[in-house]
């Protein structure tokens, strides 16, 4: 079943959301809240590959579409490794919660992979505001741009 | 432990002489209850930081070959960088000058325009202060060292972007057991843990914190640093340790304008990795310069019964 992606703003509005349910409503179904913040991040990803005028891919990398999403994101844009580690985060985060969802400590992972998914959806929210985001930090850009492109954009 | 380790070049680079200062007296004060000796570069100059990279890379190149080159006319074969952007830098050069024909050329014409030798790949290795206390001291060291313990202290490591990305300009980490890794660093956490601190889980320890950004695109840079400053106390942190200038800076200024601009405060304090080691190697609070922080954790510090 395809999702409609939601856009950046409504990424955002989701996180609020989910960061204002009590801990027993997280606690009914963690699985279930840990997919929905996949996806959130795939959204999120979805939305800057749309920009720069690509279809988002539907397909896995590591058995996730995050990450091939990101990695999909990336590719020409060395600076957008700068949430490489934030998407890997959120896998984890995920497989956390999914490994044991009864755990006491699934409703803190749901909060932390809450906070993931904001940060994801605010840093690539402000790439698509100003491009430069991570350009001369993460990427060391604008270096020989055509030169540094490719082998950066691999290391996901 | 690497006792070639015990004296290196130091480089301050500008913002530990601004923003930094605590840093940069931390650091120092730390060197000297370790027993080592830190020779600060002659005629150091700009690493070209962000602002030439952006105009002249083939400049910003030079500018950190030069202090390559100051570092090894002293008869240094290491130079300490604390700074996440100099250390970047640094090492950016040297990736430069070991794999770009171009560059090599480019910084030996204006070596020899300006009148000082040319650097040449290989001849300095650069570190970040968490490599060199890992490498110099070791946690065993520390451990043994420490007066006053930061037990029951919960620490979130913050180490920003520029310590591990790009990967391509760090070709020592990753290397296994006992290296750094680019894709979940944990020096200072190793260093501080080694202190007696209680390190938390924190899941956004290489987030972007929008720092490059923070004059042109302030709100991003604000919403970044306060979700950073947000999750850190999420995860049950007492404290954020930094270990670079311009992430601290940000994280402390951002704290403030979260505060009056959205409305959302948060209390977490932001210190320098350095000065939390400093304190727990019992220097006092003023010699870490706990008070020349933004962010005042004076308090915080004297109710922990450190400094």
């Amino acid at each position: 079943m395809t999702r409609t992606p939601r856009s950046i703003a409504e990424v955002e509005a989701a996180c609020d959301a989910l960061d204002a349910l009590p801990g027993d409503a997280l606690a009914t179904d963690p699985a279930a809240h840990a997919a929905e913040l996949l996806h959130l991040g795939e959204d999120v990803l979805a939305a800057w590959v749309t920009a720069k005028g690509g279809a988002p891919t539907e397909g896995e990398s590591e058995g996730f579409r995050l990450l091939a999403l990101h990695r999909q994101g990336a590719r020409g844009t060395p600076s957008f490794n700068a949430c490489r580690e934030t998407c890997r985060e959120l896998v984890y985060h995920h497989n956390l919660v999914l490994d044991d969802p009864a755990s006491s400590e699934a409703v803190q992972r749901l909060r932390m992979a809450t906070m993931i998914a904001r940060h994801l959806a605010l840093f690539v929210g402000g790439k698509l505001v100003v491009d430069g985001l991570g350009d001369f930090c993460c990427s060391s850009r604008p270096i020989r741009q055509g030169e540094t492109a490719a082998p950066e954009a691999m290391e996901t | 432990m690497e006792k070639d380790l015990k004296k290196v070049a130091y480089y301050p680079g500008c913002a530990l002489e601004g923003t930094g200062y605590a840093y940069n007296k931390s650091t120092k004060a730390v060197a000297k209850e370790l027993g080592l000796d830190l020779v600060e570069v002659e005629n150091w100059n700009c690493c070209g930081a962000m602002e030439v990279k952006n105009i002249d890379p083939e400049i910003e190149t030079y500018l950190s070959a030069r202090v390559l080159s100051q570092t090894e006319k002293m008869g240094f074969d290491k130079v300490m960088a604390p700074c996440n952007g100099c250390y970047h830098n640094l090492k950016k050069a040297e990736h430069d000058l070991t794999h770009d024909a171009h560059s090599v050329e480019v910084n030996d014409r204006l070596s020899k325009k300006a009148g000082h030798k040319t650097y040449e790949a290989g001849k300095v290795e650069t570190l970040h202060a968490l490599d060199w206390l890992m490498r110099a001291v070791g946690e065993e060291e520390i451990s043994r060292r420490v007066r006053k313990s930061l037990s029951g202290i919960k620490v979130a490591n913050y180490y920003g972007c520029m310590y591990t990305r790009p990967r391509r300009i760090f070709p020592e980490k990753d290397k296994g057991p006992g290296t750094e890794s680019t894709a979940n660093p944990h020096f200072m956490d190793d260093l501080l843990a080694a202190a007696g601190a209680e390190n938390v889980a924190f899941p956004l320890k290489t987030a972007c914190c929008g720092g490059a950004h923070t004059l042109s695109d302030s709100d991003t840079s604000t919403k970044l640093c306060l979700n950073i400053l947000t999750a850190a106390e999420a995860s049950g942190a007492d404290v954020i340790a930094t270990e670079c200038p311009t992430c601290h800076t940000g994280l402390e200024m951002h704290q403030i304008r979260a505060e009056k601009v959205m409305g959302r405060k948060t209390k977490v304090k932001i210190m320098h990795f350095t000065q939390l080691l400093g304190l727990a190697l019992g220097l006092s609070s003023r010699k870490v310069g706990v008070n020349d922080n933004f962010s005042d954790s004076r308090g915080f510090v004297k109710e922990r019964g450190l400094g």
